[in-house]
């Protein structure tokens, strides 16, 4: 991370924000985590502290707005928290250049430009609609335990009105029990797991995302978020608690080889059963072979040029 | 866990006697074969395993049902899938975002409206435009949801029927889905995998005449869904064949995840347009059916009730739609693309103003035609969840960006690969020709279970 001299011009109130932000995080970090090393904390504030806020790209303008997040008219709603409100948000991966191509020579000129990709931020209290109840109800049923909400819960994200949840691996049996059974949460339907693969952020580059549907409380909806490591993909499996993610696991361990422990029958669903590695990770190829058309090829989709 | 050391991923490993000697076999569900043969023989008893599929006309395309008989009656049944499965959501993942509209109306073949929806609509809430959508864009929306979960319950009643050896019902059902797929196929140009709604809104306004088209379709197609019922509703045959078959009970169903008229056949009126509408659906009168059976029978009769429902919210559609001409793209010219399409000489084309536009005079509209249709639009990083009601359930959009032109990932929770998972609690313990039945009333399409 030795870009900060790459970095384009320093907004003075970014700035100030971001400082601000470092020293909650750090009083954060230290509070909740034990060890940071694995802690999304840690990931987002080691750039921050060493650089300059990331530039996002404004939609579709193709031009950078600092800071990111304020380039929009300001709707709670569907834009994410504004900024200097609450942490960092979570570097997921950094882009080089415009064009994603590196097998020639850069003769465009933006072959040196580093975007970072910014994930939203930790959320701060209150979280606005109905997620400061599910909250706090969720503290008191996981109250007794084996995990305090502290314990449990590493960060709460609000974004776009939805909620999320990232809940330490260990204890997502407890707080998927607690949402099933918990009278004031209920979320008596869990629509699925879906498996997210982040290749370049250490330590938690697997992600299960479980979203769960309340109809006794009018259609609440919550999304709990697991990360493993790829070094050790395992998560416990919530089968004992929602039959329904039965195929749902075994679809995320076959595309993206998650190990869900405690899963009766853990085994590919979608894929053969000899099938060598995981088709949704983004380490693995699209494949494809290159189409004559009118005399030119075409390449396959995933060789062509892209604009990431 | 690199996945990649081989030198082709793709080709499978020869059979390797002295590697496998010893080792397990597996059987399709994961289970070790030698125990499975062990048991059998164990036993002594006139047990027999039948393969029903993937290759079967009553399994509505390639499903694989594994099912263990003791005489007539079904002791075990587990569901094998996959041999549909196409890649559709890494496709996705090297497209642009409004490619990606044409990838997934392939995913369950016979809903194709409802995942373009609910992709657009996931990408709408991502870019934070759900609001600048237009009226009239939402409206035809719903009025091509609405027929196409005509023309989706059509096609489970016509086939159930087939199955259970009604050809009339089969040639009735598909006869009135093809009414509502030449409405479709005038508006959109195709009668299946439209690619017509996109972020954003839909790609075109409804052509001249279509408004009177689907007028005119409507009253046919009440009338065939009134010969349907006759030929139906009290059939003796047909109530012998459904009635308390395929039984699943509320708890069964909340434990499963099971949405749609599976779940309103145990009288829980759950449906995501009352529940968490979208497009507007709160500003349409519908009513949700619901009966207490939890059978196949109560399913079949819900199917035919919502399919009357739908006609009423597509008639109220058309009145709109008479009355709020507009937009049908949002006006954020970074996103809606710059031109209508027109009938050219040489076909459908751009139409020639545009052309006369980027070609003779604007060489800037030119250069952000190409950038757009090229390289698409950026969408911030984020990811939602957004989900409809199919005709077979909930249909989930779980998309994700990493601020770039093509979904980080999009995952969609189809209805029928979650609920056929209550195969086995529907037909265990039944005869095997209710495994037909309890099957059919589930519809389950394999494209959308396979994806």
């Amino acid at each position: 991370m030795s870009d900060a001299k790459d970095s384009p011009a320093v907004d003075p109130t970014q700035a100030t924000a971001n400082s601000d932000v470092v020293g909650a995080k750090a009083s954060n970090a230290a509070a909740d985590h034990g060890d940071g090393a694995s802690t999304p904390a840690a990931v987002a504030a080691a750039p921050t502290a060493t650089t300059q806020p990331g530039t996002v790209l404004d939609r579709g303008t193709g031009t950078a707005a600092e800071g990111g997040y304020d380039a929009e008219p300001a709707d709670e709603e569907r834009l994410p928290a504004a900024p200097g409100t609450g942490p960092d948000p979570v570097v997921i991966d950094e882009r080089r250049g415009m064009f994603g191509a590196a097998d020639s020579g850069d003769t465009s000129g933006y072959g040196g430009v580093v975007r970072k990709i910014l994930f939203p931020a930790a959320s701060v209290r209150p979280y606005g609609s109905y997620f400061d109840d599910v909250a706090d109800q969720l503290e008191r049923a996981l109250v007794g335990g084996t995990a305090s909400y502290a314990e449990a819960v590493e960060r709460v994200v609000v974004d776009r009105g939805e909620l999320t949840l990232f809940v330490r691996r260990e204890h997502l049996p407890s707080v998927a029990r607690a949402l099933r059974d918990h009278p004031a949460l209920r979320f008596e339907l869990c629509t699925g797991v879906s498996g997210v693969h982040y290749p370049h952020q250490e330590g938690r580059e697997l992600h299960a995302v479980y979203h769960f549907l309340s109809i006794t409380h009018g259609g609440r909806r919550v999304r709990v978020e697991v990360t493993a490591p790829d070094a050790d993909p395992h998560i416990p499996s919530i089968v004992r608690t929602y039959p329904a993610t039965d195929w749902h696991e075994r679809e995320t361990w076959d595309m993206f080889g998650i190990q869900f422990d405690g899963h009766p029958s853990l085994t590919r669903i979608l894929m053969p059963d000899d099938w060598p590695g995981h088709p949704q990770r983004k380490d693995y190829p699209l494949g494809g072979i290159p189409v004559e058309y009118k005399g030119a090829t075409v390449p396959p989709p995933d060789q062509r040029r892209s604009y990431i | 866990m690199s996945t990649t050391h081989d030198s082709d991923i793709y080709a499978t490993s020869g059979a390797d006697t002295a590697a496998s000697e010893g080792a397990h076999i597996f059987n399709a569900t994961g289970g070790d074969w030698d125990q499975l043969v062990d048991e059998a023989a164990a036993l002594h008893e006139e047990r027999i395993v039948v393969n029903m599929g993937p290759q079967h006309p009553s399994t509505h395309g390639v499903l694989r049902l594994i099912l263990e008989l003791d005489g007539e009656t079904v002791t075990e049944t587990r569901a094998g899938i996959g041999y549909l499965h196409t890649g559709i959501e890494k496709n996705m993942e090297y497209r642009t975002w409004t490619q990606g509209v044409t990838f997934c109306t392939r995913m369950d073949y016979l809903t194709p409206f409802f995942q373009e929806t609910v992709y657009s609509l996931s990408v709408e809430k991502l870019l934070g435009i759900t609001e600048q959508v237009p009226e009239r864009a939402s409206v035809i929306r719903v009025l091509l949801m609405e027929l196409n979960r005509i023309a989706s319950h059509l096609v489970a009643l016509a086939t159930g029927g087939m199955e259970m050896g009604a050809t009339t019902v089969m040639t009735v059902g598909f006869r009135e889905r093809e009414r509502i797929l030449a409405v479709f196929e005038m508006i959109t140009g195709l009668r299946m995998n439209h690619g017509f709604v996109r972020p954003g809104g839909v790609a075109q306004d409804l052509p001249p005449g279509a408004i009177d088209k689907v007028r005119d379709a409507i009253p046919s197609v009440r009338r065939g869904l009134g010969e349907l019922e006759l030929l139906l509703n009290e059939n003796p045959i047909l109530k012998g064949r459904t009635t308390d078959v395929g039984y699943l009970d509320l708890a069964g169903c909340m434990a499963l995840g099971i949405t749609g008229p599976i779940l309103r056949s145990t009288g829980l009126p759950h449906d995501l347009r009352k529940l968490d509408p979208y497009c507007g659906y709160e500003t349409y009168d519908f009513d949700v059916i619901t009966r207490t059976e939890a059978d196949a029978y109560a399913r079949l009769r819900i199917r035919i009730d919502e399919m009357y429902e739908s006609l009423k919210i597509a008639e109220q559609c058309i009145d709109r739609l008479q009355s709020t001409p507009g937009r049908v793209m949002v006006a954020d010219r970074k996103i809606a693309w710059p031109a209508q399409l027109a009938i050219g000489g040489d076909g459908m084309g751009n139409s020639l103003d545009h052309i006369r536009e980027i070609m003779g005079t604007s060489m800037e509209s030119l250069i952000h035609h190409f950038k757009l249709v090229t390289e698409g639009f950026r969408v911030p990083p984020g990811q939602v969840y957004v989900a409809v009601e199919s005709p077979k359930g909930e249909l989930g959009c779980h998309a994700v960006s990493d601020g770039g032109t093509r979904p980080y990932r999009a995952h969609f929770r189809d209805p029928s690969f979650n609920n056929l998972q209550s195969a086995a609690a529907m037909c265990e313990g039944s005869q095997i020709a209710d495994v037909i039945v309890a099957v059919a009333s589930i519809d389950p399409v394999m494209g959308g279970v396979d994806r």
